[in-house]
């Protein structure tokens, strides 16, 4: 296999057997989706295999399907409020993580990553019987509360990866230079700051926008969100306009990131 | 400094002690400043903590007490010290063919993974081609896919008029519809799906950080491509393999979504039961044990990984 890492030496079998296996790999991993997003274009009455042709009529039945528009509403209400949420915790958190130390850091960022290798499922259930003990109905907020912080761990680490090479110099020397904590904070620490809480907001947004297993627990009867309408509807039958609102959302969330990133390079430049 | 502005005449310890006046007034100074910023990394980190522990820690805490709650025979639970919940599941052997049926699934979900993955990551992490930071960030983009569309999209593959079967049909393979959907193979398929990129990550993120001097090293030494391999390469990159297969793994043993989706009836994941349990019949005692029992096992595995390997492993590969 190392014979092709020398520039001598002409590549090998094996590493050409390693080259067609990772074609294969990322085919494996694209093509199921892409698959989604043809089908969602399909004319075929049926919306499956073999295609017939292009057409937009998955979209239009979506549009008249009122559900379908309150499970979008709920979905950014949702993504939206608890990203802002797990953005101001999170971004607190990364900063003492990455700024300063103290006893017992390294315990606290373990604790912190640790409902990552959780159980969605079991978190759910322990977070349900709390506000079953507390005789309280399901609703938004138990899903905004239980969204922020199944994203916070996520966000504290991308935040932290972002925030390393933040250096604390240019407030010490606007400090010296005789601005006020307040004025510190909202000309230089603010603008350094501000591309790693837009990354993990993103992150965060995402990540609510996507959920599913613990959604499923948390959603009262009455609300679905775009992920829970799908799985609904999955289970009842398979109808085709699931492609075009699953080609929806990847469009959704892979472009909404992608801006993002996009518009935080440009302020990052900026500042 | 503080010598700077006096007279050149002073002498020499006159000077000495002015300074050490001034570096005690400083390192005042300074302690006072670290004493307020002590507490200050503390602040910033409470509405973290206290959300994890209000939204995290408390619950799984309730759980524990709720599992050894009275289940009344009309439906409601009492408060009780027995161990009723903890005895009828796991004397069930439902529940142990259940937990024992989703470690297999997911052990063999791992294994494919890592067969898969790692020679993918060696081709990642050695080829030169120019475009390889795209090939990497295309890694990523399954994760901002929601679970529900990548196991929707398996339907389309291998249903009855999926892709693969309509493929077979046209090209004259096979003339009745092959079943692949709704079955064991279909859930493993979903499965290896969603594990695959994380394992992919991992291997790459280690066998990337290898000092490429060492395998010179061991070729210089008489090491034939594959001896270097085995001697220096496949030790050097296990922290990314063993990372990769544990997340691929709790990944895998915890699912819902996907067996659900792409399950037949007798599949019965985990997570599945614990569903059925508590919203399916509202038998939360039942469901504390069973989330209990899943949250047990899973830490056992971690438990037994992290003895051997290094969790900052995991963890890093999530920031990357």
């Amino acid at each position: 296999m190392s014979t092709a890492r020398s520039r001598a030496e002409r590549p090998s079998l094996t590493w050409n057997l390693l080259r067609v296996l990772g074609c294969i790999i990322y085919l494996f991993l694209f093509a199921p989706v892409i698959i989604v997003i043809l089908l969602a274009f399909n004319s075929a009455s049926t919306g499956s295999f073999p295609m017939q042709g292009y057409s937009l009529q998955w979209f239009g039945r979506l549009f008249e399907n009122d559900s379908i528009g309150d499970a979008f509403v709920t979905s950014a209400i949702l993504a939206a409020s608890s990203a802002t949420l797990a953005t101001l915790i999170g971004i607190m958190a990364a900063i003492a993580l990455v700024r300063y130390s103290f006893p017992g850091k390294a315990a606290i960022g373990n604790l912190l990553s640790l409902p990552m290798l959780m159980p969605e499922v079991v978190l759910a259930v322990a977070l349900l019987l709390v506000l079953k003990l507390l005789h309280q109905p399901r609703s938004f907020v138990l899903l905004l509360l239980g969204h922020t912080v199944l994203a916070l761990p996520y966000v504290v680490l991308v935040m932290q990866a972002r925030l390393i090479g933040l250096r604390q110099h240019y407030e010490e020397a606007a400090q010296t230079l005789g601005a006020g904590p307040l004025q510190t904070f909202r000309e230089i620490t603010l603008p350094l700051v501000a591309p790693a809480a837009i990354g993990g907001f993103l992150f965060a947004a995402t990540l609510s926008f996507d959920d599913i297993t613990a959604t499923l627990f948390w959603k009262s009867p009455g609300i679905e969100t775009v992920p829970t309408k799908i799985f609904a509807m999955l289970r009842t039958s398979i109808s085709p306009e699931i492609n075009a609102l699953g080609a929806l959302m990847i469009a959704i969330t892979i472009l909404l990131p992608l801006l993002g990133s996009y518009a935080m390079r440009r302020l990052a430049r900026l500042g | 400094m503080s010598a700077m502005g006096h007279p050149p005449t002073y002498a020499k310890g006159v000077i000495g002690r002015r300074r050490s006046q001034w570096q005690v007034g400083e390192s005042d100074k300074t302690r006072r400043l670290r004493e307020k910023a002590a507490y200050r990394p503390f602040l910033l980190l409470s509405p973290a903590l206290i959300s994890l522990l209000f939204l995290i820690l408390a619950p799984l805490i309730l759980i524990f007490v709720y599992s050894f709650w009275l289940r009344t025979a009309d439906g409601r639970d009492m408060p009780a010290f027995q161990f009723d919940n903890w005895q009828s599941v796991l004397s069930d052997p439902f529940y142990w063919q259940g937990l024992a049926g989703t470690f297999a699934m997911s052990g063999v979900t791992t294994i494919i993974c890592a067969i898969l993955g790692y020679p993918t990551a060696y081709f990642l992490a050695r080829c030169r081609v120019r475009n390889k930071s795209l090939l990497l960030l295309l890694l990523f983009l399954p994760f901002w896919i929601s679970i529900v569309i990548r196991s929707l999209a398996w339907i389309n593959v291998l249903g009855r008029q999926g892709f693969v079967n309509a493929t077979l049909m046209a090209l004259g393979l096979i003339h009745a519809p092959l079943n692949l959907l709704y079955n064991d193979f279909s859930v493993i398929m979903g499965l290896v799906y969603l594990d695959l990129p994380y394992m992919i990550i991992n291997v790459y993120v280690s066998l990337d950080g290898i000092d490429r001097n060492i395998e010179a090293a061991a070729k210089t030494l008489g090491c034939s491509p594959w001896q270097s391999f085995r001697a220096v390469t496949l030790p050097l990159s296990l922290p990314g393999l063993g990372a990769g297969c544990l997340l691929s793994f709790i990944l895998a043993a915890g699912s819902f979504v996907t067996p659900s989706l792409l399950g037949g009836p007798d599949t019965s994941f985990f997570a599945q039961l614990i569903y059925d349990a508590t919203i399916d019949q509202l038998d939360w005692p039942t469901g504390s044990v069973l989330s209990l029992l899943l949250l047990t096992a899973l830490s056992l595995v971690v438990v037994t990984y992290n003895r051997f390997m290094s969790l900052n492993d995991v963890y890093r590969s999530f920031a990357k």
